[in-house]
């Protein structure tokens, strides 16, 4: 995995580990927050499991009062996973904060971050190996192109969920916020669906993980020096 | 605003007391820490909300078109039967006031009235738009000669006692109003009547219905929601 680059490795990046070990924390604290936010956020919804204000349902959504199942609300009612959402929150803020200053400072950006002039053409080739379309894969890379992209859209699908979260929350004190979602009601549309991605993105992450149990070893031991 | 409404309002009552009962069981089994975290993660957020609030900042006018049909705006009551205003029905006003006053729905009628069509947001999650119409809680401070060491507000009902302390900056809000009059007609029972409050700054539980009284105070008194575990501050 670590033989050749497209872009030579930033030097601070040389005799590093492949998951440096700030990088492996926020991971793992951010798994636990992750699932502490989606269970509460269930809670929370199931209070009121419909999209649209009232008198004015959204009809294109198709889960119009169904509401989540039980087991996997977390909080008991609706205050107690109020309680949890809004505590996580905060701790899910701060430790995506302590993520970004190292992702940036360290230069780890150079070797995770989707860049669409370096990552747009191998991503494509990637993806017709996967098809069978081309004979032959890009040449290997510390992240391949799909990878960069699903790692580098789900930080901007965290900072969509933090944005739509507060226009939910404050949408007259931060009613800018809250236009910005389309309303009230958009932003909680938003806030759901960017929750429905993240599942998404979460199931694929497992499958491909579970399949590469290597990588899985490195998020935990940090892989090899570089 | 059928007995079907009135009974669909009960029910979402019980089940809020159920679920009440299933928080203090939950509650039960949080270890320590946990239930330490969470409280002061909400003294926190409490903190955040009333730093976040702006006394100046208006929640934005809506058109017409926005408003939410009558029958389509949920009903909630806490007694259990649809709260009936007393013959003879007043308004007492006192705490930390230079002229404690009793006033009827006449003499609150004839005070400067505003007129606000504004976003309601619901702790459940729905939203609504109605119309409204009353005077500014402001203005009624005024009225009484509200002192400065009366930094809490408290709307008392006669709906079983409900009622609901606030900071004093959002009662003074210009969107925090004493409405009798709700899309152009006299409140409904459904909705409060005589009199209610309606704020453009806060979740629909702090909007106490069938207003019995106002109370100036030194210190909150939490709320019949508050005390069971929802957010006091609960600005929006």
């Amino acid at each position: 995995m670590q033989s050749k680059m497209e872009v030579p490795p930033c030097p601070s990046l040389r005799k590093r580990r492949q998951q440096p070990w700030p990088i492996r924390l926020t991971h793992w604290f951010n798994v636990l927050f992750v699932i502490l936010l989606a269970g509460s956020g269930l809670q929370i919804l199931a209070a009121y499991p419909a999209l649209g204000p009232r008198g004015a349902l959204y009809r294109w959504y198709p889960f119009q009062g169904i509401a989540p199942p039980q087991a996997l609300q977390l909080g008991g009612w609706l205050a107690g996973g109020r309680h949890w959402h809004f505590a996580i929150a905060w701790l899910f803020v701060i430790n995506g904060a302590i993520y970004l200053a190292y992702f940036w400072g360290s230069g780890e950006w150079h070797r995770r971050l989707f860049l669409i002039r370096r990552d747009g053409r191998t991503t494509l080739w990637q993806l017709a190996f996967y098809l069978r379309l081309s004979k032959s894969p890009p040449p290997p890379d510390f992240y391949d192109g799909p990878q960069r992209l699903a790692y580098s859209g789900v930080i901007g699908l965290a900072a969509v969920m933090v944005l739509s979260g507060l226009a939910i929350y404050k949408p007259v004190q931060l009613h800018f916020l809250t236009i910005l979602f389309g309303g009230y009601d958009g932003a909680r549309a938003v806030h759901l669906a960017g929750l429905g991605l993240i599942a998404l993105f979460a199931v694929l992450h497992l499958v491909l993980v579970l399949s590469h149990p290597r990588e899985l070893v490195k998020m935990v031991t940090g892989g090899q020096r570089e | 605003m059928s007995k079907a409404k009135a009974g669909a309002a009960l029910v979402t009552r019980r089940k809020f007391i159920l679920s009440a009962g299933a928080a203090t069981l939950l509650g039960g089994c949080q270890s320590r820490p946990v239930s330490a975290f969470l409280n002061a993660m909400q003294d926190w957020n409490g903190g955040f909300q009333a730093w976040l609030y702006a006394p100046s900042r208006l929640a934005p006018e809506l058109p017409l078109s926005a408003q939410t049909p009558e029958a389509a705006i949920p009903v909630y009551y806490v007694s259990d039967f649809l709260p009936q205003a007393p013959p003879n029905w007043t308004l007492s006003i006192g705490g930390l006031v230079r002229r404690p006053m009793v006033l009827t729905l006449a003499q609150l009628q004839r005070m400067p009235a505003v007129e606000m069509r504004v976003q309601h947001h619901c702790v459940e999650g729905w939203s609504a738009v109605a119309s409204w119409r009353g005077v500014r809680v402001a203005d009624l401070a005024r009225l009484v000669d509200a002192q400065p060491g009366a930094r809490y507000v408290e709307f008392r009902s006669f709906d079983s006692n409900y009622w609901s302390s606030w900071d004093r900056a959002s009662a003074f809000h210009p969107q925090t109003i004493l409405v009798y009059e709700m899309n152009g007609h006299p409140l409904t029972a459904e909705h409060g009547a005589p009199a209610r409050i309606y704020s453009a700054v806060k979740l629909g539980y702090k909007m106490v219905k069938y207003l019995s009284a106002i109370d100036f105070l030194p210190a909150p008194s939490g709320g019949y929601w508050e005390d069971q575990g929802y957010d006091w501050f609960a600005g929006v």
